[in-house]
């Protein structure tokens, strides 16, 4: 079967504003909304119109956490994955880990395409699909912003991808053979908004609870992260009423001459 | 131990990359250590002497191969991960070019890595943003474990010049992937400084209306010598390329001045911009958070305010 697997973290919600706990030892997360990952909301999507084009046939979304991330696995299947796969893992879940672990579903589920946010929104890390295109020997092609597929031609090419990644000096166009790692930018989709309909479906479909040790992968911490702090704040500014002030301002700082 | 520290230089084939001479900078700060350079390319030489020209590098290793003739990660990783053995430290830019490649190096290398490094406390602790910069976390690796990581760029000062560092031409055993090939990029072309070392920012935000609008900053922006930047909401509205996008998922910057116009200052813009010299925000909402990091603001009408200024420069 032709398949996507995508990959998807729950994460403090966007809009949150977080806080460092006063003994450092933290963000404080208790009680504060929780959503799937932005970025992974915009896989999903492109999986999702991959699919209603005709160009694959199932969509399987996966997450490594606590219980909790059924939740997001749940939002997900509303979205419109077809299956859901939660690894349960507790504490932090390094990207190595779970690349790892998304290695070992990839050859349980042997998708053509892997598709992952560019990044996850607490950690910033942006490791986790690059990682795993380099322990699946794969092509990867991180920060797309358009994908197109072509099924290539039987017994002469192999099927490709042909994506364009949002890079420093603009846009960056690379041809992949599948199966492939992609991981998404802001601009390559508006992901749907979630029906009521469909999320009453959604508690009927298939959501299948694994653990690392069953998968065979060991939840090693490499790193220590021995204290939080809030980041320097900035000195208070001023203000000014108008251009000739503000001119005036800047060359009083000695930022202009 | 001593540390040794490799840095994968960032380069369009004849131009070293700002970027790495802050790698430098970084890697310098980690005590006692002898800092190397690698140029991927299929002709390295002339960014090879700009590499050596770094002051504290101790030597330029110069990966030649046809393959590397454009700097994709799938190619790149195998070769960095086979030179990477007496290194301590491999550290790349965090610009899109170092976040692609560097995670292939190290999962290649089975390490974890360290992901914006934006200060260096020993050889084997470091600090770095998270949650888009509204939180700073130390992080410690195992002395036993080597360390694979990015430079947060706008955290450092560039390497002075003037060195002259040995090159070295060394050959590695990697198996190089035909499975990725570069197809285009289209760089837009400018005689304005890059934005992301400009010392000098003019940004616009979703409060221009329009790309006509936009265009205007341009002409300030040349009055100043600076470079152009954007809002994700004036990008997304379409106004500005991706690639002019400043924040938290665009250009994370550090000028000596930035002026904010238009834009309101959502969080992950914000994120862009704090480690700049001096923020001047130009908006017409007094409330607009962009004056709560503002060392100057003026509240006012862009359109009449932008071309006053313009008047007096």
């Amino acid at each position: 079967m032709k398949r996507i697997l995508v990959g998807i973290k729950r994460v403090v919600d966007y809009n949150v504003r977080i806080r460092v706990k006063p003994d450092g030892s933290g963000v404080a997360t208790e009680g504060v909304k929780m959503s799937v990952n932005p970025f992974d909301e915009i896989a999903l999507e492109e999986a999702l119109r991959i699919k209603e084009r005709g160009a694959a046939e199932e969509v399987v979304v996966a997450s490594i956490g606590p219980t909790d991330c059924q939740q997001q696995l749940r939002t997900c299947l509303a979205m419109g994955a077809d299956r859901a796969l939660h690894v349960e893992a507790q504490g932090i879940i390094e990207p190595l880990v779970a690349a790892r672990a998304l290695l070992k579903l990839v050859e349980r589920e042997q998708p053509f395409l892997v598709i992952l946010g560019k990044q996850a929104i607490d950690d910033d890390n942006s490791q986790t699909g690059q990682m795993l295109a380099a322990l699946w020997q794969r092509p990867q092609a991180t920060f797309a912003s358009k994908v197109e597929l072509d099924g290539g031609t039987a017994g002469v090419q192999p099927p490709r991808a042909r994506v364009t990644r949002e890079v420093d000096a603009g846009l960056e166009t690379l041809e992949v053979d599948l199966p492939a790692v992609i991981t998404t930018d802001l601009r390559l989709n508006e992901p749907r908004y979630v029906k009521l309909p469909d999320i009453m479906k959604a508690k009927k479909k298939p959501l299948e609870t694994l653990t690392l040790a069953a998968l065979g992968v060991e939840q090693r911490q490499r790193l220590r992260l021995t204290r939080f702090e809030p980041p320097p704040q900035r000195q208070k500014g001023i203000k000014v009423q108008d251009a000739a002030e503000l001119i005036g301002a800047l060359k009083s700082k000695g930022v202009l001459q | 131990m001593s540390a040794r520290i490799l840095i994968v230089a960032e380069h369009d084939g004849t131009r070293l990359n700002p970027s790495t001479a802050k790698c430098v900078t970084c890697a310098a700060a980690i005590a006692g250590g002898e800092i190397s350079v690698v140029v991927c390319a299929a002709q390295a030489g002339a960014v090879a002497s700009q590499a050596a020209a770094l002051q504290g590098v101790a030597r330029v290793l110069a990966l030649e191969h046809p393959a590397n003739a454009h700097l994709l990660a799938a190619v790149l990783a195998p070769q960095i991960a086979a030179l990477a053995a007496p290194f301590s430290h491999v550290l790349g830019p965090s610009t899109t070019f170092g976040k692609d490649l560097m995670p292939r190096v190290a999962a290649l290398l089975d390490t974890a890595q360290i992901s914006d490094i934006m200060a260096v406390e020993s050889a084997t602790r470091f600090r770095r943003p998270i949650y888009a910069a509204n939180a700073i976390v130390t992080v410690e690796v195992d002395p036993a474990d080597k360390v694979v990581g990015t430079v947060r760029t706008a955290s450092f000062q560039s390497a002075a010049t003037g060195g002259s560092a040995r090159i070295e031409k060394p050959t590695v055993d990697a198996q190089i992937p035909a499975h990725t090939r570069f197809v285009s990029v289209s760089a837009a072309k400018s005689d304005r400084p890059d934005l992301q070392t400009a010392a000098r920012v003019v940004s616009g935000g979703r409060a221009l209306g329009s790309a006509e609008a936009f265009k205007t900053l341009y002409r300030l922006a040349d009055k100043l010598g600076a470079a152009v930047g954007a809002s994700r909401a004036a990008v997304d509205a379409g106004y500005a390329p991706n690639e002019l996008q400043v924040g938290q998922t665009g250009k994370i910057i550090a000028p000596e001045l930035y002026i904010a116009i238009g834009i309101s200052g959502a969080i992950q813009h914000l994120t862009g911009i704090k480690d700049a010299r001096t923020i001047v925000a130009i908006n017409k909402d007094p409330e607009a958070p962009i004056f709560e990091v503002a060392d100057i603001g003026l509240v006012g009408d862009l359109f009449q305010i932008v071309p006053e200024i313009e008047k007096l420069l």
